[in-house]
């Protein structure tokens, strides 16, 4: 109980700065107030940089969908297709964390990208591959692969009846990682349910350049909230929020997220997360002016190599026109700012191809007419 | 010694039969980081439309047994933006495109193929017949034999003469071998079978259609059997035009029955999803079938199941 205690309320192990040392940037259009009272005109200089760095940091791979997969990719490592073995399957809660053998995927990742795994063995009538976050890489045994999931659908379910040294399909690692800023930074660490999984290997990467992590974990009950303790361990703070109040405080982290980012002086955020949280969360982070890196879970992706086209959803690039883009090569990790939210699951009318657009006559281009 | 799957189709030579479906490679990009495009027999792009297109809203696929179903409605860059950016890396890389081409009016077809016939490298076009006619509120081209005929006219008639044209069937007709035959008198080099077969499922949690476009395409092992009778109707019928086989191919046996029922060439789709180094492995695994039953070159296997079972037997010990 007293655990539980410790964990539910935001704590802090270490002493904030004072306002002298960093300025606390304010919500924009909102009249919150800020804890140490700093002008809200005020945009920090410090801000600024951590702000430009991280953005920067995100268009190396622009959406066009003309650069940014395949063997040309600046930036990354190709994905691997490889034969690994089973190292353990283990019940974490409610949730089946398995770790599987495979050194060159575990050298090349990086926090944020996630690995395809084919269910079913060789002839299996499941032919899209699972597509899971990775939750860590070990050095261990040549390298070690780490994730974790549900065991709900019968895909899941096989995946999670194997046991060790089972030889599993698996490819990665896939999509864009997390970018990470230069210069250390107070980042929030926001995940919901197994969307959690992925930030830990975020967090270790962020602390070796000298970043503060907080934590923001949800989910439906205690025994889905994954990470609650090496949150605890390793984060300056650790919020929980559970849909049942069975852990931490009751409600949504969207309730406790304007709270969370004035204690921590949130720089960035780092969500991972179903569509319909990082919707309020991007919009919130909108306000307040700070910028969200968010992994998107949804659509379900069914091959996870940016070969069927199945998981798209609206992003503006930084031409400022709308596409549908790949979660699983242009994502999954997106700047928070640059996903419709609102129109996902659809297509928007101005997107670039949607019915009825016609292509703006550019000056000085040849036109095709016949 | 290994059997030589070197493969000529109309006069085009091929280091392999095996290629990849249309909408399946990508760009070929992705595919490349599992496998060499060069060594792959060609690859059929993803359909060209000549505006970009944003394609479908999701959810564009749900599984089935043994099968998917998508529709992910041809999103692409249009064909601009692939004479541009996808069909100079494809040939960087070696590739040989065979280049799909996609729709709503014949004129428009017709268009793209003149326009793609003046770019250097198209290796052979394919005519995506599954696309919804303008003129007939959206029924597909390949439903109707005179629609079919009058789209496969209108590229042959503005494609350049030494680039072969496909057309690609639907399965989901009355006779198959009726469009066949308009399609060949309207000019086409050759056909491609099978196009997905439509379908739907339900999503038993929402109670609704699962897929935004509510129907889609049924691809994978599921349809293979489909296919193969699709490809011997058409070989009884017209046994000169060669073939390329698609539907359901996972593995070297696979492959090599689309072969025996009449392809000259065998297109694997679905089966990238689950495994993108497929074609490479199908290869192999064909290579290895036809080598254990004797055969040298694969073009000796291709139309094989048509000859009655006696001679087979006489002449050939592994039939």
């Amino acid at each position: 109980m007293a655990e539980t205690a410790i964990i539910s309320g935001t704590i802090f192990s270490r002493d904030l700065p004072g306002p002298a040392s960093r300025s606390w940037l304010r919500p924009a259009e909102t009249e919150l107030e800020g804890i140490d009272g700093t002008p809200r005109s005020r945009q920090s200089r410090r801000f600024a940089l951590v702000s430009a760095s991280v953005c920067g940091a995100t268009d190396d791979r622009e959406l066009d969908g003309g650069r940014m997969a395949g063997n040309d990719r600046d930036g990354g490592a190709a994905p691997v297709q490889v034969r690994g073995t089973v190292l353990t399957v283990r019940r974490v809660d409610a949730y089946v964390a398995m770790t599987v053998v495979a050194p060159a995927i575990a050298t090349r990742f990086r926090p944020g990208q996630f690995i395809a795994i084919a269910v079913g063995g060789p002839q299996s009538g499941m032919l899209a591959r699972r597509t899971f976050s990775v939750h860590d890489v070990r050095p261990d045994h040549g390298g070690t692969v780490e994730f974790v999931f549900l065991p709900r659908e019968p895909g899941a379910q096989w995946l999670a009846d194997c046991r060790s040294r089972d030889v599993l399909d698996v490819v990665g690692p896939l999509g864009r990682p997390f970018p990470v800023p230069r210069d250390a930074a107070s980042c929030l660490l926001l995940g919901v349910g197994p969307g959690a999984a992925p930030l830990f290997a975020l967090a270790s990467r962020l602390a070796e350049r000298g970043s503060q992590t907080d934590y923001l974990l949800g989910a439906e009950s205690a025994d889905r909230v994954f990470g609650a303790l090496t949150a605890r361990r390793t984060g300056r703070s650790a919020t929980i929020a559970t849909a049942d109040g069975s852990l931490g405080s009751r409600g949504s982290v969207v309730d406790v997220l304007p709270t969370v980012l004035q204690q921590a002086r949130t720089d960035v955020i780092y969500a991972s997360a179903p569509t319909a949280v990082l919707r309020p969360v991007c919009a919130m982070a909108g306000r307040y002016g700070i910028p969200v890196q968010a992994l998107v879970s949804e659509p379900a992706m069914t091959c996870g190599t940016g070969l069927c086209m199945g998981c798209v959803l609206p992003a503006v690039g930084n031409d400022g026109v709308t596409r549908m883009v790949r979660a699983c090569t242009e994502g999954p990790v997106f700047r928070g700012d640059l996903v419709r939210w609102d129109d996902v699951g659809t297509i928007p009318f101005d997107a670039l191809g949607a019915p009825g657009w016609k292509p703006k006559p550019a000056s000085g281009e040849r036109t095709h007419a016949s | 010694m290994p059997a030589d799957l070197r493969t000529r189709i109309g006069h085009l030579d091929l280091p392999s039969p095996i290629i990849t479906a249309s909408g399946c490679a990508g760009t070929g990009r992705e595919l490349a980081q599992f496998t060499d495009v060069a060594r792959i027999g060609a690859i059929i792009t993803k359909s060209v439309t000549l505006e970009p297109k944003a394609g479908n809203p999701s959810p564009r696929m749900t599984e089935t047994p043994s099968g998917l179903l998508s529709s992910v409605g041809l999103q692409g860059p249009g064909l601009d933006g692939f004479l541009q950016r996808d069909l100079p890396w494809l040939l960087s890389r070696g590739a040989r495109a065979i280049v799909s081409v996609a729709g709503h009016t014949a004129r428009e077809y017709g268009e793209i193929a003149s326009r793609l016939s003046d770019a250097a490298g198209v290796t052979a076009l394919e005519v995506n017949l599954g696309c919804p006619d303008a003129a007939t509120a959206g029924r597909p081209f390949a439903h109707d034999p005179a629609a079919a005929g009058a789209v496969v006219a209108a590229v042959r008639g503005s494609a350049r003469y030494d680039i072969p044209v496909f057309a690609k069937l639907s399965p989901d007709v009355t006779d198959i071998v009726a469009v066949a035959r308009a399609c060949v008198s309207a000019g086409a080099d050759g056909l491609s079978m099978i196009n997905t077969i439509p379908g739907m499922t339900i999503d038993p949690v929402t109670s609704r259609p699962a897929l935004a476009g509510l129907a889609g395409g049924l691809s994978g092992p599921a349809v293979r059997p489909v296919a193969v009778r699709c490809l011997w109707l058409v070989r009884e019928a017209l046994p000169d035009v060669p073939l390329i086989g698609c539907g359901g191919v996972r593995t070297g046996g696979d492959a090599l029955e689309l072969l025996l029922a009449g392809a000259s060439l065998v297109a694997v789709g679905t089966v990238l999803f689950h495994d993108p180094s497929a074609c490479s492995r199908i290869q192999r695994e064909l290579e290895e079938e036809l080598t254990a039953r004797g055969v040298d070159r694969v073009s000796d296997v291709i139309g094989r199941a048509h000859q009655p079972a006696g001679y087979a037997a006489d002449r050939h010990t592994w039939v």
